[in-house]
């Protein structure tokens, strides 16, 4: 723990040491995309704009219906400091403002840009102020103008994360490129094609949080990321790059902590509270292309892969590409796709519409075959225990399920529902396909709803 | 392109491929060695002895679990292991009637496959040898030529059964009745007296290993039964004058790995955790020695397992694991 004022000591685990324990070793089926360099999409015909793009308080809508706007206008500003604005991401015409299909499944509000055909997409000239010239607040407010969240899935505001509590000292900065999700090479590709780039972003993030160390953890099966990484390190700084067990869920915050400096961070509290920030890579070359050239986040990489897909790659796409257009710009479906999921696989969700927008935390659409999503039939919990040698936060997944099948969410809670991460670990290797995910994911909901209530 | 009809299912959309059924199937199959051995030891009578068993819990599941629980594998390995602790010169519907009760009572009483508490094949020889004391424990001499059945295999239900079968021993029961020794390898290969699955270790343990490489039991329990057994009769050796027979024989004697292989790792009746399954085995180990040395009866690991099931309950809740960054265990 950390007391006031004091420093935390990190020191990084034994080279020797394998890491965080439980998990799995799910098939990487990365090879559809590893080696695929990153493609720009043609723009679009439409751009649909959630106003929801990140964890925490939707963006308030600033456009109005008529409005043309230019490639990185902000159409919606932060509503608070746990709130990310949103920039057009194509040059066009703001058409409606509506529900639209969001990739969680709900309708979410939207911004609709009907894409002008004949822009050359440049973004209007605006004037990008040296990094190096600003003092910590003011970078943190560049960020969150600039509308960057967390790339790697869970879409938390960034600049949230550079604003330590007073009394806590960030001692070391890590850098995420993991990507434990099977079939996922976005991070992977951005590393290995743009690695001066991360390290210009780790940079920065190191002169904006006052650390002196940072540490870039990449799993083992990335041997060209590691080598880009590695031989374009800046001199100056000390950052070192560390090859890691290939292990899911490797790429969650807490289990890297684990990995990268032996310490866990306490149930319910932050990675400051340990003295170190974790930042995904793709997030940092976003930021140091914000202090490059000025535009704020209105494209990503994803990657479009799975054997339902005629043409995967990795891809530049415009945040707010529809998945129709995405899909259509790689050749459309083969006839056994059966089932699309944005994200990885083990965390993704299965997507129902055509029409929903790629976010900003759209890090993949798998599209799975009917060969991949076999029915399969449930039995009843045999005991076995594999859930408790899965689960990376050591919860006892098997009594959980059954607490929840009784819908004992109060039992639920105090068996630590709250540490469970979705990760999926224990309904991957459940033999009786029980999905215990699902069943968390119900009771956190229910325990919310109930709580919010009172 | 025509629209698809997508399938919409909740993360993760990967699996493991295991699966219940292809766990007990792969139970069975690793059983059919430890079968054959059986037969190739006994003679006919011992795939009569074990079909009888087997037969009796299929018939039982199909007529009164739910429909297509069969498939999963279950009755099949609790008729099969029934079978196996049973003497071979045992009259058919005697181990018939054992098998009904292990699925019938053992286990679709409680509700089906994952709710009892207690093995279902050991409670089914529980059963068998509260009701047919003699029968359960007459162990019939080898007859002369391979395919002689041994005992009243055929006998008549409620007839009493002939008395004329030569009877031999176990080397528990003569030394336990007689102080009499057994050589190793006779133990370890199997060319002794016994039930049908008491015969050899080697192929019980070559078969278990496989089990434990694919997942299918947690070698914890096995190897924590072997450990306790071995050290507890050491340490017993040491006192003087206590005639304790030696580790080796405590271990390939009875029906010691049958159970700590088969039985104590049925995934249903041992405990979830692993800290709980080092409890658990060390648990059935000091009671096999107990009991083996100290009550009435020859061989102790059927009560000593049957014990030990009953107390999972209270393992699992007293080892469950530490949740990450809690420094404490859920309560």
């Amino acid at each position: 723990m950390v007391e006031a004022g004091r420093a935390v000591q990190v020191s990084l685990v034994a080279p020797w040491s394998s890491g965080f324990r439980h998990g799995v070793h799910p098939p990487d089926l990365k090879d559809l995309t590893a080696r695929v360099p990153i493609r720009r999409l043609p723009y679009p015909d439409e751009i649909v704009l959630p106003l929801k793009q990140h964890t925490g308080a939707p963006a308030r809508l600033i456009a109005r219906i008529g409005d043309h706007v230019e490639r990185g206008d902000k159409l919606a500003e932060a509503d608070g400091f746990v709130s990310s604005p949103v920039h057009a991401s194509a040059a066009g015409t703001v058409t409606d403002v509506d529900l639209w299909p969001h990739p969680d499944g709900t309708w979410q509000p939207a911004i609709r840009i009907a894409v002008d055909r004949y822009s050359p997409q440049a973004q209007r000239p605006r004037l990008v102020p040296e990094w190096q010239g600003l003092t910590p607040a003011e970078i943190v407010k560049a960020v969150q103008d600039a509308g960057v969240v967390g790339l790697g899935g869970a879409a938390f505001p960034t600049h949230v994360k550079l604003v330590p509590p007073k009394d806590t000292k960030i001692e070391l900065l890590i850098v995420n490129g993991c990507e434990c999700e099977p079939y996922l090479t976005t991070d992977h590709r951005t590393m290995a094609e743009y690695p001066e780039r991360v390290h210009l972003g780790i940079r920065i993030m190191m002169h904006t949080l006052g650390v002196r160390r940072a540490v870039i953890g990449v799993e083992k099966n990335k041997p060209d990321a590691i080598r880009a990484l590695r031989s374009t390190l800046p001199g100056d700084l000390d950052i070192s790059v560390l090859p890691l067990r290939v292990r899911y869920p490797q790429g969650a915050e807490k289990m890297l902590i684990k990995a990268v400096t032996g310490r866990e961070v306490p149930s319910g509290k932050l990675p400051l509270h340990v003295g170190v920030v974790v930042q995904n890579v793709a997030s940092l070359a976003t930021i140091a292309e914000v202090f490059e050239t000025g535009l704020p986040l209105v494209e990503r990489i994803v990657t479009v892969t799975g054997h339902g897909v005629r043409r995967p790659g990795n891809f530049i796409v415009p945040v707010g590409t529809k998945l129709r257009d995405v899909l259509e710009a790689c050749g459309g479906l083969t006839p056994q796709a059966r089932e699309i999921v944005f994200g990885g696989p083990m965390m993704g969700a299965a997507q129902s519409s055509l029409d929903v927008p790629l976010t900003k935390g759209t890090t993949g659409v798998v599209v799975l075959t009917d060969a991949d999503v076999k029915p399969q039939s449930a039995y009843p919990c045999i005991r076995c225990g594999h859930c408790l040698d899965a689960c990376p936060v050591f919860l006892n997944p098997q009594l959980l399920g059954s607490l929840a099948l009784m819908g004992r969410y109060d039992d639920m809670e105090a068996a630590h529902l709250a540490d469970c991460m979705l990760c999926g670990c224990c309904g991957y290797v459940c033999p009786s396909h029980i999905p215990l995910p699902q069943l968390f994911q119900a009771a956190k909901v229910a325990v919310r709803s109930k709580k919010s209530a009172a | 392109m025509s629209r698809p009809a997508f399938l919409i299912t909740a993360s993760p959309h990967l699996s493991s491929g295991d699966s219940t059924p292809t766990i007990m199937w792969n139970v069975v199959g690793s059983l059919v060695p430890v079968t054959g051995t059986a037969i190739y030891f006994f003679g006919p009578s011992a795939f009569f002895v074990i079909a009888a068993a087997t037969l009796g819990a299929l018939l039982t599941e199909r007529a009164f679990g739910k429909p297509g629980t069969l498939r999963d594998g279950s009755a099949m390995i609790t008729g099969i292991l029934l079978g196996l602790t049973l003497p071979p010169g045992l009259p058919m519907w005697m181990a018939f009637v054992g098998g009904a009760f292990s699925i019938g009572f053992g286990k679709l009483i409680f509700g089906g496959l994952g709710q009892n508490i207690f093995n279902p094949a050991l409670l089914g020889r529980a059963f068998l040898q509260a009701a047919f004391p003699v029968s359960l424990t007459t162990w019939p001499v080898r007859g002369d030529s391979w395919w002689a059945l041994a005992g009243d295999t055929f006998a008549l239900p409620f007839r009493s059964p002939s008395v004329d079968a030569a009877t031999g021993a176990t080397p528990l029961g003569l030394m336990k009745f007689e102080q009499q020794g057994t050589p190793l390898a006779d133990l370890f290969l199997g060319t002794t007296g016994g039930s049908l699955g008491e015969t050899s270790s080697l192929v019980i343990l070559v078969c278990g290993a496989y089990l434990a490489a694919r997942n299918y039991l947690n070698w914890r329990i096995p190897i924590a039964i072997f450990v306790t057994v071995a050290a507890f009769a050491a340490a017993l050796q040491l006192v003087p004058n206590s005639r304790v027979p030696d580790p080796a024989f405590m271990l390939f004697s009875g029906g010691l790995m049958l159970g700590a292989v088969f039985m104590a790792t049925d995934m249903v009746t041992s405990p979830v955790t692993n800290l709980g399954c080092w409890v658990f085995g060390a648990g059935i180990g000091i009671l096999v020695v107990v009991i083996r040395l100290w009550g009435g009866l020859a061989e102790g690991v059927m009560y000593a397992i049957l014990i030990m099931n009953a107390l999972v309950p209270f393992i699992n809740r007293a080892t469950q694991p530490r949740v990450f960054g809690t420094g404490k265990a859920v309560p």
